[in-house]
Parts: C-alpha cells; sequence; structure tokens
C-alpha cells in the first residue's frame, strides 16, 4: 500500500500553542543526527570540549541580541548553564578519565534531560527543550560544523520532533507559516516565541489521542507536500483535499474577521464622546510593558511608575540605570507625550534604604513625595535623570501623594536647582512639565491653590482616603465602591478646574479602565484616561459603544 | 505583599570569619523555581564572594546557590519556604539581597 495515499487528506490533533492559521509546503526537521567524531587525548579533548562551549555560549549570545525582549530572557538560562562549574565540573572529570568530550556532554544532558522529563510539572518538562538545544548546539560545535543552516521555504508549516528555541530563531519567519511539533509543550519557550511573533503552533501531535474517526496519530517522520495548520482548532492536516482546503480557508478567514473587527476599534484614531475627542494613555511600569501588541494604538504613556527601579538588588539604581529607563520609554512614545511619575515609594511599598521603618500606619505615613523630600539626596539623583531624558521627547513629570501647595514648590524647587546642576557640569538637561497626582482629598479640594500645567487623578487611593476604606478588605466591597457621589464629586471639580485654568486632567486608577465607571467618569468632565496596555480596546470599544447609544449618562 | 520574610539574623558563631549567616523566605512565584527565576538567583549569588547554599521546605541537602542547574534540580514549588546560608566576607548581604530577590518575587532589574 502506498504509505501517502494512507496519509493524504488525514486530520491530525494536537493541543493548541500559539493561534492562527497556516496553509504552505511542508517540511520535517530531523533532530541532530549522531555522526561520528574522533577523539583525541583526555587533555585535547577537555580544550575542544571548553572551546566548543564558549563558541556556543558566543552563538548564543549573538541570536539573543538579535532577538531582544522574551528570547533572550528565555536564552539566558542556557548562557548560564555554559558557565555553571557545579554543573560542568563532573563532565570534565570524565573527560579526565578518558571518555569524548561529545559522549561525556551528551550524557550529561541526557540524564538533566531525562529527570527534567520525569517532573510530573509541565512547566519543568518544557524546560527539557531548552537543554536539548544546548546539547546539540555545543555538539554541532564539537564536530567543527557550525550551526547547519535549514533550508526551509517561505511561509512553510514545520513539523518536528521538539523545537529548540534557537532553532526557532534561526528560521526566517517573516513571511510567515506554522508549527507542528509531535511533543513539545504549550508552556515551553518556544511556544512563548511563536505567541509572540504570531506564529501558529500546535504541540503534542505525537501523542494525542485521536479523535474516534481519525485513527491515527502523527508518525515520527511525516512526510507530505502541503499542510494545513489550523492553531485554533489544533489540527494538522497533510496533503489536503479540496474540500479540507475550502473548511481551512473558512475558517482562516472568520478568524482574521473578529480579530480585524476587535482591532480596527484600535486602529480608530481617536475614541470620542459627545463630539467630544477622548484621548486614551497606558499606565506601564517599565519599557518592557511597551512589548504588548496594544500599546502602540495609545495615545500616550499616562502612567509610569518608576518603583521597579528601586526593586534591584544593587541598591538604590544610579542615575545612568534611570536615565537609560527613561530614555528608553521616550524614544519608543516619539512626539506622543509620556508622564513619569517619581518614586512612590512607602504605604504599600516599602524600600529597604529608602523607605520609613516601624510607621504605625505607612499609608499616612512618609510616602510619596513627603518621603522624597525628606530624602533630597535620593530624590535628586531621580530628578538628574528626568530633567536629562526630558531633552529626548515630550516628557512630562509628576509627584505623587501630593498634600499641599508647598510641597509641590519644594519638589519644583530641587528639580530647577539639579537642572541648573546639569548645564553648569555642560550636560544637555531641560525642566519638564510638572504636574501632580491628585490621591490626596485635600488636594482635591483645594485644587485651585496648586499651579500646575497637568493633574492626573490617582483614584484608587483618592477613593481609598475618600471613603476611609482600604481597598484589599473585602468586607468593605461594599463601601470602597469608587463610585460613591463624594469620590465623583471631587473629580468633578478638578475637571472643571483643569478646563477653568487650561491645565490638562487626566484619572490614572483602576476605574479608568473598568467599563462600568467610564461613563460616570465622562459625565464628570473628565476627557483623558490611562490605563493598562491590555485594557485599551475594552475602553475604546466601551467609549465607542456609548457614542454611538448616543447616551449622555 | 502576603510574604513570611524574615531578616537575615546573623547567628553569631565565635569571631570573625567563622561566622554564618541565615535567612529564610517563601517562594511566591507562580510557576515555582523555573528557570527565569533560577537564573536571576544564581547571577545574584554569584555577585558575592561569600559560599551560599539554599534549600527548600526543610530538605536534607543544602546546595550551592551559585549553580542554576542545582536550583533548578531543587523543584522548589510556590509556597516554598527558601533556606539560605551563607559564610564569608559578605555573607550578610548576600543573604538580605537574595531574601530581597525571592520575596519581591525575581522583579526585572532593569528596563
Amino acid at each position: 500500500m502506498n504509505k501517502r495515499a494512507n496519509i493524504a487528506g488525514l486530520g491530525y490533533r494536537g493541543r493548541t500553542a500559539s493561534i492562527g492559521f497556516a496553509h504552505g509546503p511542508f517540511v520535517h526537521i530531523d533532530g541532530a543526527a549522531n555522526s561520528g567524531r574522533i577523539a583525541g587525548t583526555p587533555k585535547a579533548e577537555a580544550t575542544a570540549l571548553r572551546a566548543a562551549l564558549v563558541s556556543a555560549g558566543g552563538q548564543i549570545a549573538a541570536l539573543a541580541e538579535a532577538a531582544g525582549g522574551d528570547a533572550a530572557q528565555i536564552l539566558e538560562f542556557q548562557v548560564t548553564l555554559l558557565d555553571d562549574e557545579d554543573f560542568l565540573d563532573p563532565i570534565f572529570a570524565a573527560i579526565a578519565e578518558g571518555t569524548p568530550a561529545h559522549t561525556a556532554w551528551a550524557s550529561a544532558l541526557d540524564a538533566q534531560i531525562a529527570d527534567y522529563n520525569s517532573a510530573a510539572d509541565e512547566y519543568l518538562a518544557a524546560r527539557s527543550s531548552d537543554l536539548a538545544d544546548l546539547r546539540d548546539r555545543v555538539l554541532r560545535t564539537l564536530r567543527g560544523g557550525e550551526s547547519e543552516s535549514l533550508d526551509i521555504p517561505e511561509g512553510a508549516v514545520i513539523s518536528a520532533d521538539d523545537l529548540p528555541p534557537s532553532r526557532f530563531l534561526e528560521i526566517n519567519w517573516s513571511k510567515g507559516g506554522g508549527l507542528a511539533l509531535l511533543r513539545g509543550s504549550p508552556t515551553s519557550h518556544v511556544a512563548m516565541l511563536a505567541r509572540a511573533r504570531g506564529i501558529p503552533m500546535i504541540v503534542q501531535l505525537g501523542s494525542m489521542s485521536p479523535s474516534a474517526k481519525q485513527n491515527t496519530k502523527l508518525s515520527a517522520k511525516p512526510n507530505a507536500n502541503t499542510a494545513l495548520l489550523d492553531g485554533e482548532g489544533a489540527t494538522l492536516a497533510l496533503d489536503p483535499t479540496a474540500e479540507q482546503v475550502r473548511l481551512f480557508e473558512r475558517r482562516r478567514d472568520l478568524h482574521h474577521k473578529n480579530r480585524a473587527s476587535a482591532r480596527a476599534i484600535l486602529r480608530r484614531p481617536a475614541a470620542s464622546w459627545g463630539g467630544e475627542k477622548i484621548r486614551l494613555l497606558i499606565n506601564i511600569q517599565g519599557a518592557e510593558d511597551l512589548e504588548h501588541a496594544d500599546a502602540q494604538y495609545a495615545d500616550g504613556i499616562g502612567l509610569m511608575r518608576t518603583e521597579f527601579l528601586l526593586g534591584g538588588q544593587m541598591g538604590l539604581p544610579d542615575e545612568e540605570t534611570q536615565y537609560q529607563a527613561y530614555d528608553a520609554v521616550l524614544r519608543w512614545a516619539g512626539k506622543r507625550p509620556v508622564t513619569i511619575r517619581t518614586f512612590d515609594a512607602g504605604g504599600d511599598k516599602p524600600v529597604p534604604g529608602f523607605t520609613m521603618a516601624g510607621e504605625a500606619n505607612p499609608f499616612l505615613g512618609v510616602r510619596g513625595l513627603r518621603l522624597c523630600l525628606a530624602r533630597p539626596e535620593i530624590f535628586t539623583v531621580q530628578l538628574r535623570a528626568l530633567a536629562r531624558a526630558a531633552v529626548r521627547g515630550n516628557l512630562k513629570v509628576m509627584f505623587p501623594m501630593v498634600t499641599t501647595p508647598e510641597e509641590l514648590e519644594a519638589g519644583r524647587r530641587l528639580f530647577v536647582d539639579a537642572v541648573s546642576e546639569l548645564q553648569a557640569e555642560g550636560i544637555a538637561a531641560v525642566f519638564p512639565e510638572v504636574g501632580i497626582m491628585v490621591e490626596v482629598p485635600a488636594a482635591a479640594l483645594t485644587i485651585e491653590q496648586f499651579n500646575a500645567p497637568f493633574f492626573s487623578i490617582g483614584s484608587n487611593d483618592l477613593a481609598q482616603y475618600v471613603t476611609a476604606c482600604d481597598r484589599t478588605n473585602g468586607a468593605l466591597a461594599r463601601l470602597s465602591d469608587p463610585l460613591h457621589p463624594a469620590v465623583l464629586d471631587l473629580i468633578k471639580h478638578i475637571a472643571a478646574y483643569g478646563k477653568r485654568a487650561g491645565s490638562g486632567v487626566s484619572l490614572c486608577g483602576d476605574m479608568a479602565g473598568d467599563p462600568r465607571c467610564i461613563p460616570a467618569l465622562l459625565a464628570c468632565g473628565l476627557r483623558e484616561l490611562s490605563v493598562n496596555p491590555s485594557a485599551l480596546a475594552l475602553v475604546k470599544q466601551t467609549i465607542d459603544g456609548l457614542s454611538e447609544g448616543g447616551g449622555r449618562v | 505583599m502576603t510574604l513570611e520574610t524574615r531578616e537575615p539574623n546573623g547567628q553569631r558563631n565565635g569571631q570573625g570569619n567563622g561566622q554564618v549567616i541565615t535567612g529564610s523566605v517563601r517562594l511566591v512565584h507562580a510557576a515555582g523555581m523555573h528557570a527565569r527565576p533560577a537564573v536571576k538567583l544564581t547571577k545574584l549569588a554569584k555577585k558575592f564572594q561569600a559560599q551560599i547554599s539554599i534549600r527548600a521546605s526543610a530538605a536534607a541537602e543544602w546546595i550551592n546557590a551559585k549553580s542554576v542547574a542545582k536550583v533548578m534540580a531543587l523543584r522548589a514549588a510556590r509556597d516554598s519556604v527558601i533556606e539560605i546560608k551563607a559564610s564569608g566576607e559578605d555573607a550578610e548581604g548576600a543573604v538580605a539581597a537574595l531574601v530581597d530577590l525571592v520575596a519581591a518575587d525575581f522583579p526585572d532589574s532593569g528596563p
């Protein structure tokens, strides 16, 4: 019987690792073949392995640099392992006793891989493909070949037993394609890379129990000319029939249409309500949050937190570290505004070496700007980094936890001093717009006393202080509703003053991302909201829905 | 944060150098001690001269905190208690830094 005829038109089912559709030439990649290698003396073998480790480390570092972001972090595990004496010592000990380098290396890695694979925990088992990746790369290097280049047509559906992250990165995915693995796992590093790059991927095609009418699982060395990969239904079809192609295309088109409509809402130039433009900005912790696919549709950054810089192990961050962090975000934003909040430590965010210890009630303690003014030597470093970054884009700086106008002025004076010092040192620096976060009821009530070009309402703390309810205390859930009329009155008050004074007013708390609260916020007069990147589409959709209903609330 | 963080407590053991510093911290990372946390922990440990060992949930064996293979092999699950001990000149700083790293759920140290 013809083997090809046997599999033609059949469908295989696996597990979805990355949603999407691919139709293209079919290619199966074999794992590294164990070709022969002639071993030298123990001393030569040790030298050969050491050289191979250095070379492999270099290759991985180059791949990581080219790929950046998540991919670089994923490859870091391999790089760290290459530098792990506890791990390498037994391998070199075996070589010293006469074992060839490739055998010593492969058996150590194989033992580790078997150990990971035996884990009940899927996440740990998924890491074994990283080890196989490293094993094969070092073996290839030991045999004298650099990594062999893969001859894969564009847009191909690629099948493999498992595919290591570095191999994935070596493939050109620019024309699409898909990945079908006999083993693998949705939590593997390759799956994370596939999702990040929008490459459809199915795993465990060799082990899933097939559906009743498709009584086959994918063979270890599948062979076909073309394939359909449906990452939504987790199916793979080899040499599909015309009917299979038709059904596939229908599912694919429906999928694209659904995605397009969600995207289309984001891509509209601006949300509007009652004929007025509503600006939607995003809240971020650091530059990595900008990798969210929807971030690009934001009108700017409404809140960049800076406390993440304080979490490092190297103590408080120096000026250059901070400058790099701010600069990365400003470069991303281009002409769009970026509002960076100065350190908001204290309260529920203690920082060793910075915040006050032993406060009886840290939420009402020395936190936010209060703390920064108490520790000018730390605050000045941040202000210097911000003044330098301000040269690079549309930077606004806001102080958190302000109670009185005197605090704003004190912070401003430190800022002016920092700018003058930088300029005296011949370093490019400018004084950016400085505004405040409005979260203390006293500041909200007396907002007209504050001379600031913009205000950002921190509704989480504002609601907490106004209602005297800890948000995290479930017993108070009903009382701590941010839609309490007292909170809304304050928001209205601030928005009205901003309009009169020509100062921008935005809101960056959880209310902004809550569809239930949005009508009330717009009715209070807010025209600028800042939300997490993942909430952007929902908020825009909500506002558009309100407009279409013509509904003023 | 809901952690049981204990400050490193020096167990004074005679004079000067023989001193062993210990600390313990609850692992809050959702996936347990896996690749990224393990890499961060070993990288941080290597910044110190001190000899540093860790163990998870009172297992008998202490392992070298500077070996990523060993740290991964701990298979410390979420909510297990990581014990840290260190000896050497900068032992106190090492234990404090590692406790902070685990307690803060392995934050990215930069952008």
